[in-house]
């Protein structure tokens, strides 16, 4: 299993980054590849390694290369690093030298900036793999514990194109980050993961599959911010990475359209309309997760007002999503104005244009969310139910940023705590929701069979039947 | 009006080929060509006379009046120091005095002053203290003492020159005053150590500093020698012979315990470096810069296997080689390439310092050193080492001591290292570079505030300061790292990127919080005289000389000499 020599590592390690040719990387990865399969096999899905899975694989930049459909065990997966080839020569994006050269080197005036975006990028992607690692045991259907696994070896793999950033652009503090984000893990006390969400229980499918609908888009839109950076091969890596994400949020985005879907079939088929009489996921329940995913996924963007979002703008290292469309790449002159809590009350604040461009960036992230909350409602109202699914207010239940500490109701009207904690359990998952949903999630293992509070997708993967053996389990 | 020196030069040549920059400063000089001082011996007397060309200014605008002094006065006193030192072992006191008949020294020209760039007063001052130092070191360690004989008025920087004489002598004449008159008149502070010298050196009480401190008119006669301002005062008519009487003495006790050798001195020769735009080369210095990165290397070139031959022929044959001695030249050559970037290339904001040659030659050249160190000329070399590598400490720029292929830091080389902010070094079996200790890394090559850098270094870790002490191996450099020796070590692989990144990296940060961090870090332990005065100055003179109540508009230094008072914002800081 564990890589002697340069070639094994070359041939094990799928790539276009000249791995062969490069002994110093070649070195840092083979010390760390043990440590990180050992990671794989503590803290990746529990009790499945023996099983194949239909999984895609990338093995090149190609046309139709980054998707390759197999049966593979897991341990044995081909975790490959990819840089996206560049059309153009690449330049810096925004900021100050906007048009300028893109960096084919690390800059050492922005070197700890770039190894801190980096790094905490990297450390989300090993994170949600072990906090989704039990997941296995309470799939609903074999195509949807395909999708799981999916998401998590190409979260390996998005952890494979961080380090590689890491190994090959920032030299000995690289190696050692690199080794660090295999000894955090998501939710201890000691050595927590650095991102609050990330440290958030996912004890069930619904939590899943709403942290790939909020939190995982929360990635999308940083790889795209990051895909707009000087930095040329962290532009490059992003890009790449963003194909395979376009998938996590499909995981998330249809699986809770298949609860909705589900649930909205039993709110019919019970002359009370009661979702839960009939054994399903009650749209209450639906809510509080959509509440609480959400906004935790909210505070991944960072404060609203804020100077490191104002340098890595500035430096080019970070740009806003889809740079290209914007028409002034330098943003020095303009404000931004938002909300603000002043003596208070809610007042409006105008911001530098610069400082606020974490909350740009989570503007191109809410508008994504309220598209699919709008086809969600569709879906409903196509199914005949009353029902209705909000986004809570963007000041609602925040940890980070100018709104973390007060106190807002969903609606993103200023209450008190008071107020706020009599209605708290009304809002936000509680632990009876995950009691309820942890005893309602039995495993459903047989080709194309489905829990029953889920509906079916309405095709498979790669264009196999949804009755395909997605995982072999004998 | 005409600026002393541009912030903007990054040229290396000699020359101004430029006529909107002002030609680069030379800190070597020839007695002969002397325009400020009279230098004359008898016996174990010398006599330094001040004697400044008011038209002689090291650059246009001013006049230097009254025996005050710019930059170009001073690099010839500090001349005359270093060379008394090693052309003029004979002599036993150096007697300070004026050739102006109503001066003394009135002190640094304020028009220079009011008129010059910051960096130009800050780099003034400095070197102005180094000479000030350097005075005290050869009253100190070279049986040489100076003795102020103040025959006129005594003011600021003149008082502060005096301040660095063992003894002062003050004409009494009911008109020659001591003076700090920096405060009151100027609002600046003495910027050489007056203050700092006041009430350390002299032990003046510090209520009494306070008064004469804001006392434009300064004090004479007998209140001054009450105060412990002066030694003595003597009338005008028996000033010469009474200070005569007392020098005599001074020669009698300064002649105790000499160390050995013919008191026959050794002439200290141009360094004629070879000169482009971009570099500076010397026999064993070069210094190459590179204006767009802001980035110099500063390479020195260690001994060979004949130049140690001939230290362990003994002092006889280290003195008849004179100057061509490697020690003396090398060094000397690196004090002038420090004086060089200080002042001429203030873009410059790193040096990669590298010490190349052999790590054994070295241990051994700097143990037949120390078995030498009887005789006074190869005692002054030494002595002359600790002070360039104390320019080194006090230098505002950032120092990166690379070790890479072809280095050695062993012995004085490993000083080098010690005294920049960060030690790379290669960790690679096919170059191996080694790095040592000799006995001078122990003691002989003290810092400002009297610790060596080791001491300084492990400051916290006496116990890793143990283990090396004593040892005269050579190690390796992963056990150099172990033993906490080592900033970076960086294996071959690594070395390119990490190397690059960590100098692009401190090129970009801003040159003023780094002065101030590396001033703040370089000089861990406590401090002396000598420290307070440089931590002083960059702490508080430079701060002062920025502020507008010196140097605004309306501030007192910008009025000086004009109808108009100045307009201090009273706010205290
Ligand atoms: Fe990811
Ligand atoms: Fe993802």
């Amino acid at each position: 299993m564990i890589a002697t020599t340069s070639v094994d590592l070359n041939a094990k390690i799928p790539n276009n980054v000249g791995l062969a040719d490069d002994p110093k990387l070649q070195r840092a990865l083979e010390k760390w590849l043990p440590n990180y399969l050992e990671w794989w096999h503590d803290m990746g899905p529990t009790d499945f390694e023996d099983k194949p899975v239909f999984l895609r694989t990338a093995i090149s930049v190609e046309r139709g290369g980054w998707a390759n459909y197999a049966h593979v065990r897991m341990p044995d997966y081909r975790w490959g690093i990819f840089l996206e080839p560049n059309k153009t020569d690449p330049t810096i994006k925004c900021g100050d030298d906007a048009g300028a050269p893109a960096w084919q080197d690390v800059p050492g005036e922005h070197r700890n900036a770039l190894r801190r975006i980096i790094v905490t990028q990297a450390d989300t992607e090993p994170a949600s793999v072990e906090q989704q690692r039990l997941l296995g045991h309470m799939a609903p259907s074999l195509y949807d514990l395909r999708n799981l696994f999916q998401v998590n070896v190409e979260e390996g793999r998005h952890l494979w194109a961080m380090v590689y950033l890491l190994h090959k652009y920032f030299g000995r503090d690289g190696r050692d980050e690199a080794d660090e984000l295999l000894l955090r893990r998501s939710g201890d006390e000691d050595k927590p993961r650095i991102l609050g969400a990330f440290n958030q229980p996912c004890d069930h499918w619904l939590s899943f599959f709403a942290f790939t609908m909020f939190t995982d888009r929360d990635g999308k839109y940083q790889l795209a911010a990051l895909a707009e950076s000087g930095f040329d091969p962290l532009a490059r890596t992003t890009r790449f990475m963003l194909t395979e994400e376009a998938h996590h949020l499909f995981v998330g985005e249809t699986g809770l359209g298949r609860i909705i879907q589900r649930s909205a079939e039993l709110q019919k088929i019970d002359s009370n309309g009661d979702v839960r009489a009939q054994g399903g996921i009650d749209f209450d329940l639906i809510q509080r997760t959509i509440n609480y995913w959400y906004t935790y996924s909210l505070d991944l963007f960072g404060g609203e007002i804020s100077s490191n979002a104002s340098t890595f703008f500035a430096s080019g290292l970070k740009g806003r999503f889809r740079e290209d469309n914007y028409e002034d790449h330098k943003a020095i002159e303009g404000m931004y104005r938002m909300p603000v809590v002043e003596s208070g009350k809610l007042t409006e604040q105008d911001v530098p244009m610069r400082n606020a461009m974490n909350e740009v960036l989570r503007d191109s992230y809410v508008k994504d969310c309220e598209r699919a909350l709008g086809k969600w409602n569709k879906l409903l109202e196509e199914a005949g139910s009353p029902t209705r699914l909000t986004l809570p207010s963007r000041r609602f239940h925040r940890h980070q940023g100018i709104y973390a500490g007060q106190f807002f109701t969903p609606g993103g009207e200023l209450i008190s705590e008071d107020q706020y904690r009599a209605s708290e359990d009304k809002w936000l998952l509680v632990p009876e929701d995950n009691d309820y949903l942890v005893s309602l999630m039995k495993p459903v293992y047989e080709p194309g069979k489905f829990a029953n509070w889920i509906a079916a997708p309405r095709k498979g993967i790669d264009g196999q039947p949804i009755d395909f053996e997605y995982v072999r389990m004998d | 009006m005409q600026q002393p020196a541009s912030d903007v030069s990054t040229h290396l040549s000699s020359d101004a080929s430029n006529d909107s920059l002002p030609p680069p400063v030379h800190f070597e000089v020839d007695p002969s060509a002397y325009k400020h001082w009279k230098v004359s011996f008898d016996g174990p007397i010398a006599r330094v006379a001040m004697d400044v060309d008011p038209d002689g200014g090291i650059r246009d605008g001013y006049e230097l009046k009254l025996n005050s002094y710019d930059l170009g006065v001073d690099i010839e006193l500090a001349d005359v120091v270093r060379r008394m030192r090693f052309e003029h072992p004979e002599v036993r006191v150096v007697v300070l005095t004026s050739a102006n008949d109503r001066a003394f020294c009135a002190g640094a020209n304020i028009n220079m002053l009011s008129q010059s760039t910051h960096a130009w007063k800050v780099n003034f001052c400095k070197f102005t203290n180094e000479t000030r130092c350097e005075i005290e070191d050869a009253t100190e360690a070279s049986h040489q003492v100076w003795v102020a004989a103040c025959n006129g008025t005594t003011a600021g920087g003149g008082y502060e020159l005096a301040l660095a004489c063992k003894e002062i002598y003050l004409q009494d004449d009911g008109n020659s005053a001591v003076s700090l008159p920096e405060v009151p008149l100027l609002g600046v502070l003495p910027g050489t150590g007056g203050l700092t010298r006041l009430v350390d050196k002299r032990m003046v009480r510090r209520d009494r500093a306070d008064v004469f401190s804001t006392t434009a008119e300064g004090i004479r006669g007998k209140k001054a020698v009450d105060w412990n301002l002066v030694d003595g005062v003597f009338p005008r008519s028996k000033f010469d012979e009474k200070v005569l009487e007392r020098v005599q003495k001074v020669v009698a006790e300064a002649s105790d315990d000499l160390p050995a050798g013919e008191r026959k001195g050794v002439e200290l020769p141009p360094l004629a470096p070879e000169v482009t735009d971009s570099t500076r080369t010397y026999k064993y210095v070069s210094l190459s810069l590179d204006p767009v990165t802001r980035v110099a290397e500063l390479t020195i070139e260690g001994p060979s296997a004949d130049d140690v031959a001939l230290l362990k022929k003994g002092a006889e044959a280290v003195h008849a080689a004179g100057a061509d001695v490697w020690t003396l030249r090398a060094y000397r050559e690196l004090d002038d390439a420090l004086l060089h970037l200080r002042v001429n290339e203030q873009q410059v904001g790193l040096v990669l310092l590298r010490a190349k040659g052999d790590a054994q030659t070295l241990l051994d050249h700097d143990a037949a050193l120390i078995a030498a160190r009887d005789h006074w000329f190869v005692r002054e070399i030494v002595l002359h080492m600790a002070r360039v590598l104390r320019r080194l400490d006090n230098t505002s720029r950032s120092f990166f001591a690379l070790g890479d292929a072809g280095t050695a830091w062993a012995g004085n080389f490993l000083e080098l290292a010690m005294a920049a902010d960060r030690f790379y070094l290669l960790d690679d079996s096919d170059n191996p570079v080694k790095v040592g200790l000799s006995e001078l890394n122990e003691g002989g090559l003290p810092m400002l505030h009297g610790l060596t850098r080791l001491q300084t270094h492990f400051i916290g870790y006496p116990q890793q300061l143990d283990e090396l002490i004593g040892s005269r191996e050579l190690i390796d450099p992963e056990d150099a790292d172990e033993a906490g020796l080592v900033t970076v070590l960086l294996d071959e692989i690594d070395w390119d990127d990490d190397v690059r990144i960590a100098i692009e990296e401190r090129a970009s940060l801003s040159p003023d919080a780094l002065t101030g961090m590396e001033q703040n870090l370089r000089f861990a332990g406590p401090e002396t005289p000598d420290s307070k005065i440089y931590a002083r100055l960059s702490a508080w003179q430079n701060w002062i000389f920025i502020r507008p109540n010196a140097t605004g508009p309306e501030g007192a230094l910008t009025l000086y000499g004009r109808p108009e008072r100045p307009q201090f914002d009273w706010k205290r800081v």
